[in-house]
């Protein structure tokens, strides 16, 4: 995977250093899009700068030509222009415009599709990744730790260098998960448990926000990721179940009513309290959404 | 005050909101009994009815789609201003949320739905039957009934503001936020049966365009000697018979999950939201195509009588044409690249909406070269085309950036796809609506609109889009998501959101300066005596300006492409001109106010259903049926022109 990604870079260091320099210059840290953390959100910007570079190739010409042609060809008198009101049909000319952009849509759809696939499998395979389970609330975000047994409100911590299958769902209208430094978006869709691979490869606080809209609390929907050296991360893990009240079921209806909160943890989590929102949210409705083996015991949590 | 009033200022009038809707009321009063006293003073009442109301002409039911459509594009505008207000600065209090999620909302809506589709048919109405030598449309009944079913959905889209609420689940309405769970005002019910009710007047439309195209053509008018906007008419008339129905039920569907309690999309009940996020883009995408492939059409006329010349690649243009209207059902799902599709399924949508770029990409190359070789001559309709090219190019760029699915989840819900959609409907559909406004405006009205003027108005639209859009870009790469009332001063948005807001204002400026010219051109405008102010090309500039009822006295027989600019350059107008023999008693269509009626009856049931006022729908239900039944027993509904009558005014007009 990172040999593909090196070659690939020099390949586009080679074609658009030019570019990109121009892109990035002058682009700050407030360019997250641009100035990616991970894995993920390098293999999307590969993509973005491929993207840019195939397009210019077609927009340059046309905007040179546009000024060429609107200057040379205007209707002055004294114009020596030679003027052909009748010329109307060239075949070799057909064929190159409609042949250059059949060319650079293959290109890029190929590079399309490889990363489409790359990107619905971990970053990482030789590293055991760790699972978030986020539910966009109304007008919060709930992160629990399965490995864990904890969770957080408006904030995730996370290990660097380890790839983070976070599942998402929504207990609220479906909103869209957003880390642009570590990489690009999935919705949080009610009754559906979705899946983003990400990885941050450096130690540092991220933005993150709602990306969907869902009403009048949207705008106060962010939160941070805040990427910690594995230790570190263990070590804020051991002092959240030291130091903070658990999540109960009662804690989370009171969660789950419309609000905008800050920054929150609990010390454990109820067993099945993300799954059992994800079935009685309409997951039961759909055959293959949920792990088999939960199936069995989500009638009596959602009964709840 | 009794209990009851202040229950109902409160709920219905709202006026515990402030400042806003009072001046709204005011505003919308003043212009009401404006309007009254006008025509009652001038005794322009009859003159309206008779008309304007009950018409059936398509030219004027065109000037009536221009009309409402730059009204809606003011309404629009103002919603506009009022947002980049609000985020001119971080932490603004300009609007609260509530207001800002129902104007962000109520701007989309209106642009698309009530200014885009009524500028297209404007155009639609005014250009077809006059380019292909056709009298009418193929039912011009039915066509009064879709301007009236237009008229009447954007009236009770627009009476939200001041009466009840407005919808501010945005214009794309999902659910579950647009369902009775979240959403349980009837600002939601009015967008719905609103847009309803237009729809079904979209849909009769583009049935009636392809009928009149395929079946009125004037002898000897082969389809490949069409004119390019005739045949961008075709391209969108079928994208708008297959898109529209889908919107049909989604709407439908999302109104009975509301109004009755079905649970077609609320998955609590085994129902499925996903699927009103598929019926509406299957509409959804397709339909910027309905608005810009009319646009394309456009530009292909306006290029080709400004630069005298043919258009390069005639059959290349009518194949793209043909080719984006296929392609575009093929690409709906790249709205939602984020929602969980596989891999293999956002691969498939993310090539398909590529594809659309290599037609378009001709396109440009075709204009470009029809240009080369030409001799320009730099007026409106040329500005705004020329001022078309590099907008669209680079929104087309974006385009196919956004195309690229890994590239999109990066993109989805930022202000990069809000500088980029702007970018394509602003940059492609709007620059060429006022290039096909400035161009057949003459034909329209009989005058020409003020150059100078003109240019200003050009000029500063133009300015101002790009400081407005090219900002929101890098807003985009700056994680700035789409629909935030407000932002934060550390994400340093600041600026770039300043920046926008001025370009907001400029662009306003611009649409400022284009009522003033039109203000002003009524008055001061250059007539047009010839007919053909522009030395074009096609048919519809061989009549005079404005064209009579019955546009020509006499059928003309077309011998090839460009018929009017070859039978110039050959000296042969002659062949054109009437002799008194060949006149004929003509058949038209009768006038009739029902359709101005069925329009008020679905205005009084979709009324009476927003609030579940069942009486009132009820009395709107009875007016549509009757109005029905009344055609159906009508068995006298044309009209015969005496030769005399045509002969005096061909006579007046100096044709005889």
């Amino acid at each position: 995977m990172r040999e593909k990604i090196k070659k690939r870079r020099i390949r586009l260091g080679l074609l658009g250093a030019s570019a990109i320099t121009l892109l990035l210059s002058g682009c700050g840290p407030q360019y997250m899009v641009l100035d990616p953390v991970g894995p993920v959100g390098k293999e999307e910007l590969h993509l973005i700068l491929l993207s840019v570079i195939l397009t210019a190739i077609v927009i340059i010409p046309v905007l040179g030509l546009l000024v060429f042609i609107v200057w040379r060809y205007r209707d002055k008198p004294g114009n020596r222009a030679p003027y052909l009101p009748k010329w109307s049909e060239s075949r070799v000319l057909e064929v190159v415009w409609w042949g250059i952009p059949i060319v650079i849509v293959g290109i890029l759809g190929y590079f399309t599709g490889k990363t489409t696939f790359a990107l619905v499998r971990p970053p990482e395979n030789n590293i055991p990744p760790i699972t978030v389970d986020v539910t966009s609330l109304d007008w919060k975000w709930l992160f629990q730790y399965p490995g864990q047994k904890i969770a957080t409100v408006n904030y995730a911590v996370i290990p660097t260098g380890v790839p983070i299958n976070f599942v998402l769902t929504s207990d609220a209208p479906m909103n869209s998960f957003w880390v642009p430094q570590l990489g690009g978006q999935e919705y949080t869709m009610p009754g559906m448990a979705m899946r983003l691979w990400l990885q941050a490869n450096q130690a540092g606080t991220f933005y993150g926000h709602g990306a969907n809209f869902t009403g009048r609390g949207f705008a106060h929907m962010n939160f941070n990721v805040i990427a910690k050296p594995a230790d570190q991360f263990y070590g804020w893990v051991r002092s959240v179940k030291a130091t903070s009240s658990p999540l109960t079921y009662a804690v989370y209806d009171q969660l789950k009513k419309p609000s905008v909160i800050g920054t929150t943890q609990y010390s454990s989590i109820p067993p099945n309290l993300f799954n059992g929102t994800v079935w009685a949210d309409g997951g039961r409705y759909m055959p293959g959404m949920l792990p088999a083996q939960s199936m069995s015991t989500m009638k009596q949590s959602s009964s709840h | 005050m009794p209990a009851w009033l202040s229950h109902f200022t409160t709920t219905y009038l709202m006026w515990n909101e402030g400042p806003m809707i009072w001046a709204s009321d005011v505003l919308i009063l003043l212009t009401s009994l404006g309007i009254v006293v006008a025509l009652t003073r001038l005794h322009r009442w009859k003159w309206l009815w008779r008309e304007w109301l009950t018409t059936v002409d398509h030219k004027k039911i065109g000037i009536m789609y221009l009309i409402a459509a730059l009204l809606m594009l003011f309404r629009g505008g103002v919603d506009a201003l009022l947002l980049r207000t609000q985020l001119a600065v971080p932490g603004n209090h300009f609007l609260s949320a509530e207001h800002y999620d129902q104007i962000f909302t109520t701007h989309g809506t209106i642009m698309i739905l009530f200014m885009a589709m009524p500028f297209i048919f404007a155009l639609f109405n005014i250009v077809v039957p006059l380019q292909i030598g056709a009298r009418d449309v193929a039912f011009p009944y039915l066509n009064a009934i879709s301007f009236w079913l237009f008229f009447f959905g954007a009236m009770l889209f627009n009476i939200s503001f001041v009466f009840g609420g407005s919808p501010d689940a945005g214009w794309v309405s999902y659910p579950p936020l647009s369902e009775l769970g979240f959403d349980f005002g009837p600002g939601e019910n009015y967008y719905l049966l609103a847009v309803q009710i237009s729809g079904i007047g979209s849909i009769a439309t583009g049935i009636n365009f392809l009928a009149t195209i395929f079946k009125m053509r004037a002898p000897g008018m082969k389809l490949m000697r069409m004119p390019l906007f005739t045949w961008s008419v075709v391209a969108a008339s079928v994208v708008i018979i297959f898109a529209f129905p889908a919107l049909a039920i989604a709407l439908a569907l999302l109104t009975l999950d509301r109004v009755v309690g079905t649970h077609f999309f609320t998955i609590l009940h085994g129902g499925d939201p996903m699927m009103f996020v598929n019926l509406f883009w299957v509409w959804g995408h397709p339909e910027v195509y309905i608005v810009i492939l009319p646009a394309f059409g456009i530009y292909s006329e306006v290029v080709a009588t400004f630069a005298r010349k043919r258009v390069f690649g005639y059959s290349s243009m009518v194949l793209s044409l043909m080719l984006i209207s296929v392609i575009s059902y093929f690409v709906w799902a790249h709205h939602f690249f984020t929602m969980g599709a596989g891999a293999g399924v956002n691969t498939f949508f993310a090539v398909a909406s590529m594809l659309v770029a290599i037609p378009t990409g001709v396109k440009v190359f075709n204009w470009l070269f029809t240009m080369f070789r030409g001799r320009i001559r730099l007026t409106l309709p040329m500005l705004w085309t020329i001022a078309f090219v590099p907008c669209f190019a680079i929104g087309g760029a974006t385009g196919v950036m956004l195309a690229a699915a890994p590239a999109d989840y990066q993109y989805h819900n930022s202000y990069f796809l809000i500088a980029h959609f702007h970018q394509v409907l602003i940059g492609g559909v709007v620059f060429g609506m006022l290039a096909g406004m400035y161009y057949w405006w003459p034909k329209m009205f009989g005058f020409m609109l003020d150059v100078r003027l003109g240019k200003i108005a050009f000029w500063l639209f133009n300015i101002g889009f790009y400081v407005c859009f090219m900002p929101q870009y890098a807003l985009g790469f700056m994680g700035m998501q789409r629909r935030m009332y407000t932002y934060p001063t550390d994400m340093g948005w600041g600026t770039l959101n300043f920046i926008s807001t001025v370009g907001a204002y400029i662009m306003g400026l611009g649409f400022l300066f284009i009522v003033i010219q039109v203000l002003y051109s009524i008055k001061h405008g250059e007539r047009d005596k010839t007919g053909d102010p522009w030395d074009a090309r096609t048919l519809e500039w061989s009549l005079p300006s404005p064209a009579p009822h019955y546009n020509f006295a006499v059928i003309p027989t077309v011998t090839e492409r460009d018929m009017w600019w070859e039978l110039k350059e050959r000296q042969e107008t002659d062949l054109l001109k009437l002799k008194p023999e060949m006149i004929k008693p003509i058949h038209m269509p009768k006038n009739s106010g029902r359709p101005f009626l069925l329009g008020l009856s679905f205005f009084v049931a979709g009324f009476g259903l927003v609030f579940g006022w069942i009486p009132i729908a009820v009395i709107g239900l009875i007016g549509i049926l009757l109005c029905l039944l009344f055609r159906a027993f009508e068995y006298g509904d044309e009209h015969t022109v005496p030769i005399d009558e045509i002969r005096e005014t061909e006579a007046a007009l100096g044709r005889l």
